[in-house]
């Protein structure tokens, strides 16, 4: 409010946890699900987990883990003055962001041609466990991926922030939020990945 | 801790929180790419019904380092570590008592 | 209602500097009590749309057989009054209203921790509330699936449920919003000496509901966003035909929609723990009673969702869990109650207005509590599960309950906000005549639920006849009430007696301040010394 100015990092940073507590809840809800449907058709599961390619989920897991080390480190970065490494790290992240996208791009692409896609009638032949599996699939890591380019648009718009210096070493907070956003998408993966790619037995 | 608490206690550090060293950053990413490949290598394996807690083991371990050490969670108050255990208590709770009914239901 | 300026006679405070002239000075200001007055008179125009459609629905049962209106619209209005009524009114009404205009002046704050949050969370509520008018008039016809959009019916069927759930997502995330800036308000801009045990208990009901809306309501949001990939995509992850599981619906809905009851009612029952002192003259008996039972029934009231669900065919094992976890739910509810009544023993007791809808609160919503305990049993649930007792109950709680206790925080802080009072003989005399024709309206709606009638038909047999006639005369007494309450209301906010900072005798901050409050409410930053109900110290005994 005018006139009164105070930068209140703790509450900023406190307000940013609680929306990512929002965002836990949110996948929660696949979770509760792929929990349930997992303990009801485990077979299936890994019969249908089996098909997936655990080259690109490995692949897309070092791609966000990486960019978490960026971003993280951008933070130091800029907190020691250091500003075009900070920018540097930054891009890199979004750069990081686009090839997972291409990546889950290829990924996606190569079972839609095999007619694996949510409503397909070639869907609804298989078993429907394996229907569950694909379904729920399809919606976990479409709404990770809509998180992704989110984050990676957070990163963009903090970029401009720290060009036009309203982003810098002693007022960070905006930057320390996007990266807590970007990590959250991590976090998410970090789950998805074994639960998803790895049910092999 | 209050803002007022805060200010008075610490006049000019307001939210100066500890700046953390590459090198400790690269660390964990080194030790968050062996715990992937710990997993995948596992996962070979069959298990049983161990496979998937295994995986979820190692997945939380991971997380919790992300947490810890990229999100700076090991530096802030306890308020913040409160409130994140709150929203992972509320989530299992979900989860359980969903599964009083998923686990006993007889189609 | 917003470009108004009521000429007030010193100073016209929040209501004379505005950023931007005329209705923008409005909609986009950051002000949390201009926000709050949006919500307020937002939300005040949606109940009356609610109260419209709620007294058609009782034309409609006046007789059996078609009285005013076919089958298939019937299903639409009772969704639409349910739609606006749950995520329109009651969800945002006390929190979001009276939350954004009282709830930082009682911790001395300027404003809440995130302004322009706040303005967003206000814009997403009405594009959530405009979107939910344009599902009515496009698509496949407006929604029949009841506001519960229970599958497999409201993936299958050819009315407009998608764009109304786009709608409550929108609706969800506004919620959210809300619910983060006021934890990190109360957690980082209490004033100086403002310790947890001196916050009013208004705001410590805010903060316990606003921690449910962060935790529950995004389970609402990827419930109806699965329902819309089920509909639009065919994901079909609720669909038997596909290995899906339509029960787990009902338990992600009502994972957050249980909860949602208490976001709906715990701000009530600050409201009504602030006011009781207040007309009582007496400090809140039990405060930290209060302030943990509010805690509780949050905590609480996450545990026991699947209590709607006995027959929806889930485990009997779930039923069995649930049930006992239902009852623990009371025992919070219960110390609230008997706080307010000791509190009140021995009082000076001034029957003002506010107060008197406090009261009726009280024992409407026992009334509806106690009811709650036959549904809660899983045994007698089965009987009258999907009857119009249902319905009572669910009345008294959320009418009874968080409506009274809304009429009351508009009596009580409305005179604060706008400088200006209400006749108190005409709201007497509204309170009544509301009092009454809800009694006759809702008693004679559970009466009618217990001989079998259930809920959602649009035809009786003709043996119920009578009491639906009754429970339709009663909804016009309500009525009546209603608009006397609120015509009264208008007139005072617009014309009524001039008063200073304290008309009422309360100790909490918001009433150290001149009315209506300045645009950053306190020329100086506060240093609290005292407790909210301390009404010695404060000097008004």
């Amino acid at each position: 409010m005018s006139g009164h100015v105070h930068r209140d990092y703790t509450g900023a940073k406190f307000g940013m946890w609680l929306f990512l507590y929002t965002e836990v809840l949110l996948f929660g809800g696949l979770f509760i699900l792929y929990a349930v449907y997992l303990a009801r058709y485990p077979q299936e599961f890994v019969s249908a987990g089996g098909q997936l390619n655990v080259w690109f989920g490995g692949g897309n897991t070092l791609v966000l883990l990486t960019s978490s080390l960026f971003v993280a480190v951008s933070i130091t970065a800029l907190r020691r003055g250091a500003v075009r490494l900070c920018q540097g790290l930054l891009g890199a992240t979004v750069a990081c962001a686009a090839l997972f996208m291409v990546n889950k791009f290829f990924e996606w692409s190569a079972k839609i041609d095999h007619g694996i896609y949510p409503g397909s009638a070639q869907l609804k032949k298989l078993a429907p466990g394996e229907m569950v599996f694909f379904n729920i699939y399809y919606l976990t890591t479409g709404l990770h991926g809509i998180h992704v380019v989110i984050g990676a648009a957070v990163l963009i718009w903090t970029m401009v922030f720290i060009k036009t210096g309203r982003v810098h070493a002693d007022d960070w907070v905006i930057l320390e939020n996007a990266g807590l956003y970007w990590h959250l998408v991590d976090l998410i993966w970090i789950f998805i990945f074994p639960l998803y790619y790895l049910l092999l037995h | 801790m209050t803002y007022w608490a805060h200010k008075k206690a610490f006049p000019m550090t307001e939210g100066q929180s500890h700046i953390i060293p590459y090198r400790t950053f690269i660390l964990i990413w080194a030790t968050l790419l062996i715990l992937t490949g710990v997993t995948v290598a596992v996962a070979q394996f069959n298990l049983g019904a161990l496979n998937i807690w295994v995986a979820l083991g190692i997945a939380t371990l991971k997380a919790g380092l992300v947490v810890a050490v990229f999100m700076h969670m090991k530096y802030e108050q306890t308020l913040f570590k409160l409130a994140l255990l709150s929203a992972l208590a509320i989530l299992a709770i979900f989860i359980g008592l969903t599964f009083s009914d998923v686990l006993y239901r007889t189609p | 209602m917003t470009s108004e300026q009521p000429p007030a006679p010193a100073d016209r405070g929040f209501f004379g500097e505005a950023r931007y002239p005329g209705i923008f000075g409005w909609i986009f200001s950051t002000d949390h009590k201009r926000i709050g007055l949006l919500y307020l008179w937002c939300i005040v125009a949606f109940f009356c749309v609610g109260v419209l459609l709620g007294l058609l629905i009782r034309l409609e049962l006046f007789a059996p057989g078609r009285t005013i209106m076919d089958a298939q619209t019937y299903n639409a209005v009772f969704t639409l009054h349910g739609v606006i009524m749950i995520f329109l009114f009651i969800i945002p009404g006390i929190p979001a209203a009276f939350g954004n205009l009282i709830m930082p002046i009682q911790l001395g704050a300027r404003d809440v921790a995130f302004p322009r949050l706040n303005l967003l969370s206000w814009w997403l509520y009405i594009s959530g509330a405009g979107l939910a008018v344009t599902a009515l008039f496009t698509g496949g016809g407006p929604p029949d699936t009841g506001w519960t959009f229970y599958v497999p019916f409201s993936a299958q069927t050819s009315t407009n449920v998608s764009l109304a759930t786009v709608a409550v997502f929108i609706l969800g995330f506004s919620s959210i919003l809300t619910g983060i800036n006021f934890v990190t308000t109360i957690h980082r801009l209490r004033a100086e000496g403002m310790t947890w045990m001196r916050i009013p208990l208004f705001t410590w009901s805010l903060y316990a509901t606003a921690w449910i809306q962060i935790l529950a309501t995004p389970v609402l949001g990827i419930t109806v966003a699965l329902l819309f990939a089920e509909r639009v995509i065919g994901t079909g992850l609720f669909d038997p035909a596909q290995g899906g599981d339509p029960i787990m619906f009902q338990h992600l809905f009502w994972i957050y929609s249980h909860p949602a009851v208490y976001i709906m009612v715990l701000p009530g029952m600050g409201v009504v723990s602030d006011i009781v002192p207040v007309f009582c003259r007496k400090p809140a008996f039990g405060y930290k009673a209060i302030v943990v039972s509010s805690l509780a029934i949050a905590f609480a009231g996450s545990l026991v969702w699947a209590h709607h669900m006995y027959t929806s065919g889930m485990s009997d094992t779930a039923v069995m869990v649930f049930s006992f976890l239902t009852f623990i739910v009371a025992i919070p509810s219960a110390i609230k109650v008997f706080n307010w009544l000791a509190t009140m023993y021995q009082g000076s007791i001034l029957l003002d207005p506010p107060l008197l809808y406090a009261l009726s609160f009280i024992l409407l919503f026992t009334i509806g509590g106690l009811t709650g305990l036959v549904l809660g049993a899983a045994a007698a649930d089965v009987h009258v599960h999907d009857t119009y007792f249902v319905v009572g109950h669910f009345h008294f709680t959320m009418f009874g309950g968080t409506g009274m206790a809304f009429f009351a925080a508009m009596h009580y802080w409305l005179p604060k906000i706008y400088g200006r009072m209400y006749d108190k003989t005409v709201a007497t005399v509204a309170w009544g005549t509301i009092f009454i024709g809800f009694c006759i309206l809702y008693i004679s709606m559970k009466v009618v639920g217990m001989q079998g009638m259930p809920r959602r038909y649009w035809d009786y047999v003709p043996e119920f006849t009578g009491l639906n006639q009754l429970g339709t005369f009663g909804s016009w007494i309500l009525g009546i009430g209603l608009v006397l309450m609120f015509v009264n209301l208008i007139r005072g906010v617009r014309s009524g007696t001039p008063v200073g900072a304290n008309p009422w005798g309360g100790a909490s901050l918001e009433w150290q301040v001149p009315s209506p409050p300045p645009t950053e409410n306190f020329e100086e930053d506060p240093v609290v010394t005292h407790g909210p109900y301390d009404f010695k110290k404060a000097g008004i005994l």
